[in-house]
């Protein structure tokens, strides 16, 4: 053990990233290989009324087309189970909704095919925005919901609420309460690897997928429910991921690259181009966050009340999860004695969000150390101070009640100042997070 | 409308029927089974795709195939010799300079092609001519070590 402690270790497949020895998804070759291409919604919301391939199917080269039709296990998957594979109902609720593969000799083909489909959608209203999504008469993004937020907790909860203690009160202490209000954009991962899948039977029938997942074995469960087929009769092959960073945390190409191969028995792969993967992949979805934050005059907090929306696109991906995450972590690493967090996740017609780096935490956090600064300048006092007299010390507790163990705000910011070259007051450089003393 | 392609992969012949749309990148990880140049972007912007074309780092998404008729190609396949790893292969695995490894072949072949040029580079420099390749994973200060730790030790 002692060989590898403190010491920089190469990594263990470092020396196949230099020779170009490692093979990705997208450098596996398989004889027979047909190439599968997505038929997506080009418009934001919409019914199919029509869906022709008659011209499509006479270019030579063509295998055929696979649909919503040809799943013979469930629609639907992801996390919270509600991410059709293709559209269902005849139903398209973002635009690059996937509607229909194609299987082809190549890629040529294969997109030649695809522009020759006849497509007749109706087009309906679609909602962009979170707060006319929560309107009584939007528009639903979902025909079958009662309203576009999300249920978080089924029947009918659709708010993530996490309180400690009281904020009237707290408020009712506070000399100043500053508000402030902040929003994040939609973000795509863009990992150097677009989502790749090679499929094809092996000579026990069973289905091999050579697959980019960051999330195998979830998958894995999901890719039998779409199917229709046990685990042992799947190979599922990864581990080869060429970046990720969340965004491979959903399925983007396997269950569709697997459905071409129940239906029509050739090897294919389904690779998304870089157009593709940014268009139509899950992403860090927007947020808007709203702190009213109650401070006396001395800069200790008394209270803090937030409120959280997140747009999480058509579907849910992971977003409600990650949503929870946010609301926890929002309030930020200070002790606030009073604390009330409110969240919500609500559907638009823009693409799905899902994971990505620190999940949606730093959302939250962006937020918080910007409002921080904001109280600070309203007590006309160092944002230093105003943190590092707030910064969660061993004993404090969180919103949702835990008990800080090992905290290391306060360090941190010590380290972070000394990196930067900024001297701090020996008050704070004093300060420990072992103990909250009188200073 | 296919042509015969013949010219010099990392020091031996070889050949390949091509279209006149395909490009080098094609050609390598399609027709020649050479699958280290990747394929980010297909648009020139990732730099995934680098190889070395008579000794120039170029994009070979961007390369029509037919022109590199006669040339000398090379890719990361090329770099080591009898399995001896070149001394910036090995700073790229002492200073971890892959995570996910998908940008390190273009990495390599471009800081091979500065070197070449500039065997003593300044940081600024390197940053300078490695800026057409990109790593999402952020090894970016890592790539940078390596190839001054290789040009330190090259004197
Ligand atoms: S694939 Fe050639 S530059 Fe990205
Ligand atoms: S190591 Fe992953 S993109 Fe560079």
């Amino acid at each position: 053990m002692n060989q590898y402690i403190g010491k920089a270790m190469p990594r263990y497949d470092a020396q196949g990233h230099v020779t170009g020895k490692v093979r990705y998804v997208d450098d596996i070759k398989v004889p027979g290989m047909k190439c599968v291409k997505v038929l997506r919604s080009p418009v934001h919301k919409g019914v199919i009324k029509n869906l022709d391939f008659s011209k499509a199917m006479t270019v030579p080269g063509v295998v055929g087309f696979v649909t919503a039709q040809d799943i013979p296990g469930k629609n639907a998957y992801g996390r919270f189970q509600d991410m059709p594979v293709l559209a269902p109902e005849n139903r398209v609720r973002y635009r690059g909704e996937p509607i229909a593969a194609v299987v082809a000799a190549d890629e040529d083909t294969a997109l030649e095919a695809l522009s020759l489909v006849s497509l007749d959608i109706e087009e309906q209203t679609p909602v962009f925005d979170m707060f006319e999504a929560m309107k009584p008469d939007a528009p639903l993004v979902r025909h079958d919901s009662k309203s576009n937020v999300w249920v978080h907790y089924p029947p009918d909860i659709t708010e993530v609420t996490m309180v400690k203690g009281r904020v009237d009160e707290g408020m009712a202490q506070a000399d100043q309460v500053i508000h402030g209000r902040y929003s994040t954009g939609v973000q795509d991962h863009a990992p150097m690897e677009t989502n790749v899948s090679v499929a094809y039977r092996d000579e026990m029938d069973r289905l091999v997928i050579h697959t980019v997942s960051q999330t195998i074995y979830a998958h894995l469960g999901m890719l039998c429910a779409i199917l229709a087929m046990p685990m042992s009769q799947i190979r599922y092959i990864g581990g080869r991921v060429g970046g990720a960073f969340g965004g491979k945390n959903d399925i983007h190409t396997d269950h569709i690259a697997a459905l071409a191969v129940l239906k029509f028995g050739h090897p294919v792969k389904y690779r998304l181009s870089r157009e593709e993967d940014l268009q139509f992949t899950t992403k860090r979805g927007a947020f808007v966050l709203d702190f009213k934050t109650g401070v006396k005059n001395d800069g200790r907090l008394t209270a803090c009340r937030i409120d959280i929306w997140h747009d999480t696109g058509a579907y849910a991906g992971m977003s409600p999860y990650g949503l929870e995450k946010c609301a926890m972590f929002a309030p930020g690493p200070y002790d606030f004695p009073h604390v009330k967090v409110t969240a919500r996740t609500i559907f638009t017609n823009r693409p799905i969000s899902s994971s990505m780096r620190g999940f949606s935490v730093i959302n939250g956090q962006i937020a918080s150390e910007i409002h921080m600064n904001r109280v600070a300048e309203a007590l006309g006092m160092d944002p230093w101070e105003l943190r590092f007299a707030n910064a969660w010390r061993d004993g404090d507790q969180g919103v949702t009640g835990y008990k800080v163990r090992g905290a290391g705000a306060l360090e941190a910011m010590k380290k972070a100042a000394e990196l930067a070259g900024i001297k701090l007051p020996d008050k704070l450089m004093s300060m420990s997070s072992r103990g909250r003393q009188a200073s | 409308m296919t042509h015969i392609l013949s010219f010099q992969l990392n020091g031996a012949p070889v050949q390949a029927l091509v279209k006149p749309s395909d490009s080098l990148l094609d050609v390598l990880r399609e027709k020649l089974d050479v699958t280290s140049p990747k394929r980010g972007c297909d648009s020139g912007d990732c730099g995934a795709c680098t190889v070395l074309l008579d000794g120039t780092a170029v994009r070979a998404c961007l390369t029509c195939a037919l022109t590199v008729e006669g040339k000398q190609v090379v890719t990361v396949e090329g770099l080591s010799r009898e399995g001896e790893l070149q001394p910036l292969q090995e700073a790229f695995m002492a200073h971890g300079g892959s995570q996910c490894g998908f940008c390190t072949s273009g990495m390599l072949v471009s800081a091979t092609a500065l070197l070449a040029k500039n065997p003593h580079p300044q940081r600024q420099e390197i940053a300078q001519e490695m800026s057409g390749n990109l790593c999402r994973c952020g090894c970016y200060e890592e790539i940078t070590q390596a190839i001054l730790d290789t040009a330190r030790k090259g004197e």
